[in-house]
């Protein structure tokens, strides 16, 4: 059984999913969590059902906001004292900027943007995504201790059926040392939309859409999960769109990681600009649509209907 | 042998075709449609250095071997064919100054080029006399200091925008080629008159036009070499400027070759991609041996310049044979990708359009056949 | 200033990675190698800061295997004024690479004011050498950075977080600032860049030189594999009004539980 620190993020409430998939996946093991920052006890309770034993709050001057050396600084003198074995962390924008410099504080290993692990003994052997996900690999970690792991967000999943652990929470009084780099602002997320070449998340329309005026179904679907509207060539031809709009051969090649296509056939120009969506779901009526043979998830229907609903079940899960 | 590039040749082609394949590509179809020149794009392909490649470094150019320049030509041609025409225009104005001009004439004429964005034009081909340049009609009187041109020209690219004019003309149709003359007109020169632009089939983005000269008066000190030297100085022009058209060719060849192998990879029918089919794969193969055959050929003419080593009929062998290469290949790339390659929303029927002018211009691909065939047969 | 760059240089995004024989790594024989494109936007945003801060210096760094292509030299000609190549393997791992990369800036004799990278590679997508350089060299660091203003002394970052957020630093210098996509446009290399790049020096060390030994790797890699091929797509009919909400509910469970992109 291996002594385990795993690092998560607190908005002074609750904590990132992401560290209840790693504290749950790490079921069987002496598994602490430290945050820099108070939990509030939802966020100590979900912890605890996942398994947590102590839950350490590290709280100190200059450490009411993230930098990278005093949360680091903090974390280290934490660690030290407790002779942890590995150290885990969400692979979140703080977790990515944070866990490496950790692992230089302790001229130890570090294993990036991991999607599945499992111990051998005490021993952790990872699998992670290279060259862009074109290979997968497996990774172990050698050298000094602890061992640095960082984990992709919504890889792991939640444990379904976890083994509660104590959830004792403590403060712990930390140091932040010296801090060369502070956030002096912080900028809020642009609301207007990203490009369509940039986005993550598409909801494309085709000629079904049969007016310009429809397309506002798409934009509140898109306001839900926070995505960018495209239109097919078909759709911005007949005038419903702007070629701003157009997704294929003559408009934008895009690659969101996921691809809502609406009434849209999937002419060969179209598929060309979308191919390489890591998911797409399509909703068409008809059922031969070519659209079909890329989709993962086809929905054999009418659009006006089908949006609508799905709207409404993502707004209820994403809240 | 070493078929091998070096760092910087390798540098080169990589830059180039980058600049290609990020500037000029996805542009090149706005410009075929509108009929512009695209001269944002020329500019900046000129302050990155990929213009007036023929400057040698005396005179402010970088100072690129004739193998460099294929590569630049080939990278440039990749991104569009008509672009490319427009930027090698220069080069083949040019070069009968590097080749025939006086230090004088290199410094005034070259440098500034080098240090601005300056277009020049070719004027050989005249209404009546395309492939038989030496039967030019425009002639050149002497008058006091001065020559007087009077004329007619067809098919001059860059006409409308030329800064600079190298003009052939004869002192006496009567005595052939031993008659012609080059002389070089600034533009702005009284008598100048340029054509409307021609509409063409393809390379639409580059301006074309019919030109007159009417008493042109230009100072004789303009005149490349000596009265008579000018049919030597355009043969020589050609020497160089032909690897430069094939490696064009060759570029749109091979930007062809890489849709055609792309889309039949994704284009699915009968179950299966069309690349699992002989009839496409064989036609693939084609494509790739022209291809590379065109490129060893352009590589030779080009080595046997910077080795000083007479290229006429070598030349000849690589500009007609990537030109016919280059419109086999868009053909069968047009093929490949069937009714969409037929439509203006895919690349290759331009790619198919602007491959047909390469074995027309500097010398028909027949005229090509006759160069080799002379250069057989006077030396047997 | 000194100003030092990190490259890499890592497969051409459109080459095909297949796992070697032995599943050690990839096959790299046929592989066409460009510089990280993110670290494109490191060398420019080098070459911005050299414009405005004059009698400065660009020194680009790069720890790997010799190939056809340089990126160290696409950087000269972009630029930058010397070059450091530390040899060694194409598989080493983030410590022993940051661990070369402190020891080529050290061994350079120049003290740095700023060292740029890219934010990551993309082929290992570790994400993290500029943060264990720093920490290595005992200096500040400010990661995914897609705004840069500042003067020798202080500098001012934009860091991209969550939803296109931005965390603004206050940064001291010297300091390692690894850069992002949107932080500038970077330029091409003139091919009269490219001819002088020839003549700009270019050092060459062993990973021993800079004081790497294979007692320094951390992190094993091993049984490289392709991933499963993507299943066939499910479809569900959802013509009939009657089972339209169930449908759609299953869908969204799909997209959350298996295909994890919501």
């Amino acid at each position: 059984m291996a002594k385990i620190l795993v690092f998560t993020e607190t908005n002074k409430e609750n904590v990132k999913s992401v560290s209840l998939e790693i504290v749950g996946k790490l079921n069987g093991h002496d598994v602490d969590v430290a945050s820099v920052g108070d939990i509030g006890a939802e966020g100590v309770a979900e912890l605890a059902k996942h398994g947590a034993a102590n839950i350490h709050c590290l709280k100190g001057d200059n450490l009411d906001e993230y930098t990278p050396e005093g949360f680091a600084n903090a974390l280290k003198e934490f660690i030290s004292s407790n002779s942890y074995d590995y150290v885990f962390a969400g692979s979140t924008p703080t977790g990515k900027d944070l866990l490496p410099r950790l692992a230089g504080m302790f001229d130890a290993g570090m294993a990036s943007e991991v999607t599945n692990f499992q111990f051998d003994g005490d021993e952790f052997q990872g699998t992670r995504p290279m060259f862009a996900g074109k290979c997968l690999c497996k990774v172990r970690i050698q050298g000094p201790k602890p061992h640095f792991v960082s984990v992709r967000p919504n890889a792991l999943g939640l444990n379904e059926s976890p083994t509660a652990g104590a959830g004792n929470k403590a403060d712990v009084t930390a140091s932040a040392g010296e801090i060369r780099a502070a956030i002096k602002e912080i900028i809020k997320g642009a609301s207007e939309k990203v490009d369509l070449s940039e986005a993550n998340i598409i909801v494309s329309g085709g000629r079904a859409m049969k007016n310009a005026e429809n397309f506002k179904i798409l934009d509140e679907l898109a306001e839900v999960i926070g995505a960018t509207v495209g239109a097919s060539r078909a759709a911005v031809d007949s005038g419903y769109a702007p070629h701003s709009m157009q997704v294929g051969q003559t408009g934008k090649t895009v690659a969101p990681s996921l691809y809502i296509a609406c009434g849209i056939s999937g002419a060969i120009q179209h598929l060309a600009g979308m191919r390489t969506s890591k998911v797409i779901v399509a909703i068409n009526t008809d059922p031969d649509a070519p659209i079909f043979t890329k989709a993962d998830y086809g929905i054999v229907g009418d659009l006006f209907q089908i949006v609508p609903i799905l709207k409404e079940e993502l707004k209820q899960l994403l809240g | 042998m070493d078929f091998s590039y070096n760092t910087e040749q390798q540098e080169i082609r990589e830059q180039t075709l980058k600049f290609a394949r990020n500037e000029m590509l996805p542009n090149a179809s706005k410009f075929d449609q509108s009929g512009e020149m695209p001269l944002e794009i020329l500019k900046n392909a000129w302050e990155l250095g990929f213009v007036n490649t023929c400057i040698p470094q005396e005179y402010g150019g970088v100072g690129f071997t004739a193998g460099d320049t294929v590569s630049i030509t080939e990278g440039l041609a990749y991104g569009c064919m008509g672009m490319n025409t427009i930027l090698m225009a220069n080069d083949l104005a040019l070069l009968p100054i590097v080749i025939g001009g006086t230090e004088e004439q290199k410094k005034k004429f070259l440098t500034p080029f080098t240090e601005d964005y300056k277009i020049a034009s070719f004027c050989l081909t005249e209404p009546g006399n395309g492939s038989d340049a030496a039967g030019i009609k425009t002639t050149i009187k002497e008058d006091g200091d001065s020559y007087i041109i009077n004329g007619d020209k067809m098919w001059i690219t860059n006409a409308g925008h030329a800064d600079l004019f190298v003009v052939y003309g004869t002192f006496d149709p009567n005595l052939k080629h031993k008659g012609i003359s080059a002389i070089v007109v600034e533009a702005g020169t009284e008598g100048i008159e340029v054509g409307a632009p021609e509409k063409k089939m393809g390379h639409r983005c580059s301006d074309t036009r019919g030109m007159r000269f009417n008493n042109v008066r230009v100072p004789k000190e303009n005149m490349l070499g000596k009265p008579g030297d000018g049919w030597t100085i355009a043969m020589k022009t050609l020497d160089h400027s032909r690897p430069m058209v094939a490696a064009s060719a060759l570029g749109g060849a091979q930007c062809a070759y890489d849709h055609a192998v792309k889309y039949s990879k994704e284009r699915t029918q009968f179950g299966k991609p069309i690349s699992n089919f002989q009839a496409i794969q064989f036609m693939i193969a084609n494509m790739a041996m022209k291809i590379e055959a065109s490129r060893l050929l352009i590589s030779k003419a080009a080595w046997m310049l910077d080795n000083g080593i007479s290229n006429t009929k070598v030349a000849s062998y690589a500009k007609a044979f990537a030109a016919d290469s280059c419109m086999e290949i868009t053909t069968d790339a047009v093929q490949i990708f069937g009714g969409y390659g037929y439509s203006t929303e895919y690349p290759v029927e331009k790619l198919m359009r602007d491959a047909k002018l390469i074995q027309i211009y500097e010398g028909t691909s027949q005229i090509q056949r006759m160069v080799i065939a002379k250069e057989i047969f006077s030396r047997h | 200033m000194n100003i030092f760059v990190c490259v890499k240089q890592v497969p051409d995004t459109e080459t095909k990675v297949v796992p070697n024989g032995d599943g050690t790594f990839i096959e790299t024989n046929a592989i066409k190698w460009i510089m990280n494109p993110y670290d494109e936007f490191a060398v420019e945003q080098a070459l911005l800061v050299k414009a405005s801060n004059a009698g400065s210096t660009v020194t680009v760094v790069r720890v790997g295997a010799v190939h056809d292509t340089e990126a160290l030299r696409t950087a000269l000609a972009m630029g930058a004024d010397d070059a450091i190549l530390v040899e060694g393997d194409d598989s080493l791992d983030s410590y022993m690479t940051a661990k070369a990369l402190k020891g080529a800036i050290e061994k350079s004799g120049k003290s740095p004011d700023l060292i740029f990278s890219g934010k990551q590679a993309i082929d290992s997508d570790c994400l993290q050498v500029p943060q264990l350089l720093a920490q290595m060299l005992n200096l500040p660091s400010v990661s995914v950075v897609v705004g840069y203003e500042g003067d020798s002394s202080k500098i001012t970052l934009k860091r991209e977080i969550e939803g296109g957020a931005l965390e603004v630093y206050d940064c001291s210098t010297p300091a390692v600032i690894a850069c992002n996509k949107g932080i500038n446009t970077p330029r091409y290399a003139s091919l009269p860049g490219i001819m002088k790049a020839k003549k700009k020096p270019l050092a060459q060390h062993s990973l021993a030189d800079v004081g790497v030994s294979t007692d320094d790797r951390r992190v094993v890699y091993s049984e490289f594999h392709l991933p499963p091929e993507k299943p066939a797509g499910k479809k569900f009919d959802a013509m009939d009004e009657a089972n339209q909400a169930n449908i759609v509910k299953e869908v969204v469970g799909l997209l959350r539980t298996e295909a994890k992109v919501i």
